[in-house]
């Protein structure tokens, strides 16, 4: 068993909760994915459980933790808290050390962060307090077409002829829906239709510069958005491994560097 | 997590004094309103109050009232109670709030003094549209509900230079509106009073803005949050000796803050500008927000927008009318841009919040470009926050704290 210290990154996002562990050298050795749910604190200690057994390390071998995302006031065995501009910046970083435009569409909240190429952050916006065009609106409309989110990328895949939607409203969108339901368009086109719809909701946030990262939960399970949006901006995407865990691999960066 | 020690923040003497007058303006107006011994006008808060005051009305500030309806959260509910009646939930919110809680029958003031039952009835209704159309709208409503005369004047928008033609223009329609109101009031019109007006109404503009460029020593002794609470005199009772005489205590006691050193946010670190209107239902919430953050919102645009250099006592109506075009929502964006560049300069900012509140578009300078040509212009960071100065319900608080949070963080990670 080795003695290196580790370092936690919780992100406690309105849909999940991801745990990141970490070593010196800025390794991943474990992570932990679960619903966020209605106890954010049980949720973070389930992440972390997870993560450890992963990384077949202990509780006592953190050295420092930072949490970030919407409950990263409710983590008890948290020593600091960042935001998750910050963490999505400092993750993001990490893989991609050069001048980058992060969009990362998550359960609640689109973002858009801008770095340097040093990694300092120039500019970053949030959706406004809408979450069309965020993972929520995907849930909403996969329980609308009564199709388990999972599958919806590859339906998306299977599309032929997209039907585009118009609006920016959530339940106006769900109507949207319907009607093409009524009109005898197929499953996969409208699902399509509603990848479509995130893009231009998330792209009309910001400009975008010359290297562009995608990361959050609603690309991590649905990589066919990313081909998308390649498709859109004409340029290709560069994605990290763990799209999910951007904020809490960021967040553990964090732990690291205040410890060093 | 470890709870972190509170960040102070120091508490205005001067705000006992404040108080005091603001109790007695309400009081005196609740009194004439009750026996009809002066006569009763409401003006929008940049209208002609000078001249109201010159011709011997009191003078009751809707605006005021609906910031009232904001700070105390009471607007909120109010508001549908005007969007039931055909006002769209879109438009101001100060209209909205104040047009629904006559409605109701009810008002903040009921809560502040004891004794006051409503707002005092008015006798005239006199708007100026330099803040927006709304607030003739607005008045327009009570005008047709109560059965009051409603007059006023049409300013200009989105000015460059002031010239002559506008000078005259609204000159000639505040000389306009004498004859009107000295009929209402039963009084005169004496060119002496009006300039004896006008002269406190300069010095207490000019008390209000040395007060408030105080902000500029480092560290500031004042906040953005401060001054939305102490402009009360300056928007209510300017033109009376007592705005004077109360800004004079509060500067005093803000040079002594200097003299010593005295922070208004104990340990400032960064020094932010406030663009657009307060979040009125959410201002010590902010202003704790920001406080733990060791920043200091210390200026704004808002806070400004009671200063009136302009005014001359010789010449009253021409620079009454100046004053009152010169205003920053009455001009062009570049010269918002030019008077914005020049704050940030002068107030030793490190970045600048927008608020971009829902129902009030003229105050919301960031639709147009506007953060994005400063921003290059001047490398001071921005953040756009989206809210409301009254509905709360066009605001995410959490939303707000993490943009603000980040804010910190990104000015703190590039020092």
């Amino acid at each position: 068993m080795t003695s290196k210290p580790i370092f936690a990154g919780v992100d406690i996002g309105a849909s999940r909760t991801k745990v990141a562990l970490i070593d010196t050298d800025k390794n991943l050795l474990g992570y932990g994915i679960t619903k966020s749910g209605t106890d954010f604190q049980a949720s973070a200690d389930l992440c972390l459980a997870t993560s450890l057994d992963m990384a077949h390390r202990s509780r006592e071998e953190i050295v420092k933790s930072v949490s970030t995302g919407y409950g990263r006031k409710n983590v008890s065995f948290a020593d600091e808290s960042r935001t998750e501009i910050g963490c999505h910046s400092k993750g993001c970083y990490h893989y991609f050390p050069l001048a980058i435009t992060i969009i990362d569409i998550g359960g609640q909240d689109n973002k858009i962060i801008k770095l340097d190429q040093d990694g300092r952050r120039i500019s970053f916006k949030m959706n406004r307090k809408c979450a069309a065009g965020t993972g929520a609106f995907l849930e909403e409309m996969s329980m609308r077409l009564d199709i388990p989110i999972e599958e919806m990328d590859t339906l998306a895949r299977q599309s032929t002829e997209m039907v585009k939607l118009g609006s920016f409203c959530t339940v106006f969108s769900a109507t949207e829906v319907l009607e093409n339901i009524r009109h005898g368009k197929k499953v996969p086109d409208i699902v399509k239709g509603l990848f479509f719809s995130v893009i231009k909701r998330v792209l009309e946030m910001d400009s975008l510069t010359e290297n562009v990262v995608m990361t959050g939960g609603v690309v991590a399970n649905n990589p066919f958005l990313v081909t998308m949006t390649e498709e859109i901006i004409r340029k290709k995407i560069l994605v990290p491994e763990h799209p999910q865990l951007t904020g809490a691999i960021g967040a553990a960066l964090y732990a690291l560097e205040m410890e060093t | 997590m470890e709870e972190k020690k509170k960040v102070e923040r120091k508490k205005i003497e001067a705000t006992k004094e404040m108080n005091r007058i603001m109790a007695d303006y309400f009081y005196e107006m609740d009194d004439a309103a009750k026996t009809g011994k002066k006569k009763i006008a409401w003006c929008t808060s940049v209208g002609p109050a000078e001249l109201l005051r010159a011709l011997g009305f009191l003078v009751h500030f809707p605006e005021n009232h609906g910031a009232m309806l904001g700070s105390t959260r009471m607007a909120t509910d109010l508001i549908p109670e005007s969007n039931a009646i055909g006002y769209s939930p879109d438009i101001c919110s100060y209209l909205t709030a104040d047009v629904g809680a006559y409605i109701k029958g009810i008002t903040p003031l009921s809560r502040a003094y004891k004794g006051i039952e409503s707002v005092p009835k008015p006798d005239v209704l006199v708007f100026n549209t330099n803040q927006c159309r709304d607030v003739q709208d607005w008045f327009a409503w009570y005008a047709q509900y109560l059965n009051v005369p409603l007059i006023g004047v049409t300013t200009h928008r989105g000015v460059s230079n002031v010239t002559k033609a506008h000078i005259q223009s609204v000159a000639e329609q505040m000389e306009g509106l004498i004859e009107p109101l000295s009929e209402i009031s039963g009084k005169k019109f004496d060119m002496d009073e009006m300039k004896h007006i006008l002269a406190l109404s300069r010095e207490c503009s000019d008390l209000w803005k040395e007060v408030l460029d105080t902000a500029s020593a480092v560290p500031s002794p004042i906040t953005f949050f401060d001054g939305t609470i102490h402009m009360g005199p300056a928007v209510v009772l300017r033109g009376t000796q007592q705005a004077v005489d109360y800004y004079k205590i509060l500067l005093a006691e803000l040079k002594d803050r200097i003299k010593n050193k005295i922070a208004a946010v104990e340990g400032e670190r960064f020094r932010l500008y406030w663009d657009g209107m307060p979040v009125w239902g959410r201002l010590s919430a902010h202003s704790n927000l920001f406080a733990e953050l060791k920043a200091n919102v210390l200026a704004s645009t808002y806070c400004n927008s009671w200063i009136f250099t302009a005014f001359d006592p010789q010449d009253p109506f021409n620079s009454m009318a100046r004053a009152y075009i010169e205003l920053f929502i009455v001009r062009s964006d570049a010269f918002k841009e030019k008077y914005i560049k020049d704050m940030l300069a002068f107030f030793k900012v490190d970045g600048i919040i927008y608020h971009d509140a829902k129902t009030c578009p003229n105050n919301s300078n960031c639709r147009y470009g506007m953060p994005q040509r400063l921003e290059k212009e001047t490398g001071v960071p921005s953040l756009v926050i989206n809210g409301d100065l009254n509905d709360l319900r066009l605001i995410s608080d959490e939303q707000t704290k993490t943009n603000i949070e980040a804010f910190i963080e990104q000015l703190e990670e590039n020092r």
